[in-house]
């Protein structure tokens, strides 16, 4: 955002990408018609919503299989990298005896482990490797950054804990949780749209389960050439993203918005 | 008063040849010798860098001296050999918790004893209101000036009442009037209280005005170069400012502040 351009109003901050948002369809939806382009190219927007209408209550039970991976992986991400970057901040020790394999599991690309995780959990279980495969993805950013929040606590205010006599437990609750939550919040924006892409580059990779998931609706459509669907279920899938990102990013506000530099209003 | 009192059986802090050298190299204090006697209001003064806030912290128990003891001969010992002090201490920063409001900093002394927000309210309340804040008991620090945010700190050292008072440079942020206001308050409560004060300052003009017994100290390393007893009455007030006797007693603390910042020259 440019500093020297006038204010603007949050209406405005919607209708003009939705305005953008029409005029391309509309051009696209023209262009294919004046260009006769193929539907198994690139099919007309009005194309697509017929296919999105027409096959949606399959959509929706993918949707709703993708959307049901990538809440668990998220909050078991969340849960496991919470605690471990907590006990991590107690002792030493446990850091850096911890943190290298975190890395080694971030770095690993997850498309290369699925194949294994998919024999170890045995084939009639492969929602559970998709799971895990998108908790992989989701763990290491909520890690790093609740890490290095906890440890990010202002030296004087650690100080005046010690002075006051505080336990090991007040200092967690009351200085360092607080101090790590602006930290925890951004790792959840990055880790909510990293358990999505991990649901989905997962399913690519180990098959579906017992429900096809979007992307297995991808893959399937591609193999009959109903391109139509294929853009309908990714589509939905954008919508998913965009849903999370906007959840994310109105928790980090509703939290942080009387305190925190990045959540306030600048008053000049 | 307290020197007409057997002096062994009042000293309350003795600090006996105490040098400290940071992780860095620098030798910070070298030599330090003082006692503080119960009721004293003592001031460390000197130049920039010279020692007072590391000073302030040893006594207050942040970091051990490299060399030499600090001893409370009166106060009992714990179980993990920690005089039980009973201090407020207030920052050379305000070091206030930005996700807690005016409210919730100034509790947390008590919070962290233990006490609940209900049997704590008419302290916490009192202690805002001594520093001229009542009104801004619901604001985050966010919102408050610097010297604001100061007095927040300082109700925060008064509202355990401790018996012994350490203060960083408290009001070197703050305007000449509030200054003077917030000095006459400091002198009531602590005529009034029997506390002891330790207060570092830089200003020669202060340090007469508020003390008992002045600490000049010169740099590299840090030592005390001359105790200088300010035998003035109390209470002290407007007509004390304008006395020839607070002109004679400032006369005497710059000329000793001089020495002791030329001598920083001649001694590397
Ligand atoms: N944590 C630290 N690590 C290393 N050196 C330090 C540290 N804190 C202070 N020092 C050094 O110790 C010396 C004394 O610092 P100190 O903060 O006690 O000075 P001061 O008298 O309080 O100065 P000021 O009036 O500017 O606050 C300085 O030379 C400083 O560089
Ligand atoms: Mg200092």
């Amino acid at each position: 955002m440019s500093e020297d351009s006038a204010p603007i109003s949050p209406a405005t901050r919607v209708a003009v990408p939705v305005a953008l948002g029409i005029v391309v369809l509309v051009l696209w939806e023209a262009l294919v018609w004046y260009l006769a382009v193929p539907k198994f190219v690139l099919p007309a927007p009005s194309l697509i919503f017929k296919s999105l209408a027409a096959d949606y209550p399959s959509l929706l039970v993918s949707l709703w299989i993708t959307l049901r991976i990538t809440l668990m992986a998220f909050f078991i991400a969340l849960g496991c990298g919470v605690a471990l970057a907590v006990l991590s901040a107690q002792s030493r020790i446990v850091e850096i005896s911890i943190f290298p394999y975190a890395v080694i599991l971030q770095v690993t690309p997850v498309v290369a482990i699925a194949p294994l995780i998919l024999i170890w959990v045995g084939l009639d279980h492969v929602d559970r490797a998709l799971l895990i495969l998108a908790t992989i993805v989701a763990f290491f950013p909520i890690l790093s950054n609740t890490t290095l929040g906890l440890k990010s606590v202002d030296h004087n205010l650690r100080d005046l804990f010690q002075l006051y006599g505080a336990t090991r437990w007040q200092r967690l609750r009351y200085l360092q949780l607080p101090t790590a939550l602006p930290y925890l919040l951004g790792g959840m924006k990055i880790s909510g749209g990293l358990a999505l892409i991990g649901a989905v580059v997962a399913e690519f990779v180990a098959g579906s389960g017992t429900g096809a998931g979007l992307a297995w609706r991808i893959v399937e459509s591609a193999n009959r050439l109903n391109i139509p669907r294929m853009f309908a279920a990714l589509i939905l899938l954008s919508v998913l993203g965009i849903v999370i990102f906007l959840l994310m990013a109105g928790l980090q506000n509703l939290l942080l918005r009387r305190w925190h530099e990045s959540a306030m209003q600048r008053e000049r | 008063m307290a020197e007409q009192l057997d002096a062994a059986a009042r000293q309350l802090i003795e600090v006996s040849g105490v040098a400290k050298r940071y992780a860095g190299g620098t030798l910070a204090l070298d030599g330090i010798n003082l006692s503080v006697a119960e009721g004293e209001f003592l001031s460390l003064l000197g130049p920039s860098g010279c020692g007072k806030s590391t000073l302030l912290r040893l006594i207050a128990g942040l970091g051990a001296p490299s060399a030499g003891s600090i001893d409370w001969p009166r106060a009992t010992y714990d179980a993990s050999g920690q005089p039980d002090r009973s201090i407020g201490f207030v920052f050379q920063e305000p070091t206030l918790m930005p996700w807690a409001t005016v409210f919730d900093n100034v509790f947390l002394p008590l919070k962290l004893a233990g006490k609940t927000r209900r049997e704590s309210e008419a302290a916490v309340i009192d202690a805002i209101e001594k520093v001229g804040l009542g009104g801004f008991v619901r604001s985050y620090p966010r919102q408050l000036s610097g010297g604001m945010r100061m007095r927040v700190s300082i109700a925060r050292a008064l509202v355990k009442r401790p018996k012994v008072l350490l203060m960083d440079e408290p009001f070197a942020a703050l305007d000449e009037i509030t200054r003077m206001r917030l000095n006459d308050d400091l002198l009531e409560l602590w005529a009034g209280r029997g506390w002891t004060v330790l207060f570092v300052t830089h200003s020669v003009y202060e340090s007469v005005y508020l003390s008992t017994r002045i600490a000049v100290m010169g740099a590299r390393p840090g030592h005390i170069r001359d105790l200088i007893r300010v035998t003035a009455p109390y209470p002290r007030n407007e007509a004390f400012r304008t006395s020839p006797d607070y002109n004679e007693f400032c006369r005497i603390t710059s000329a000793s502040l001089r020495a002791a910042m030329a001598g920083k020259d001649s001694t590397p």
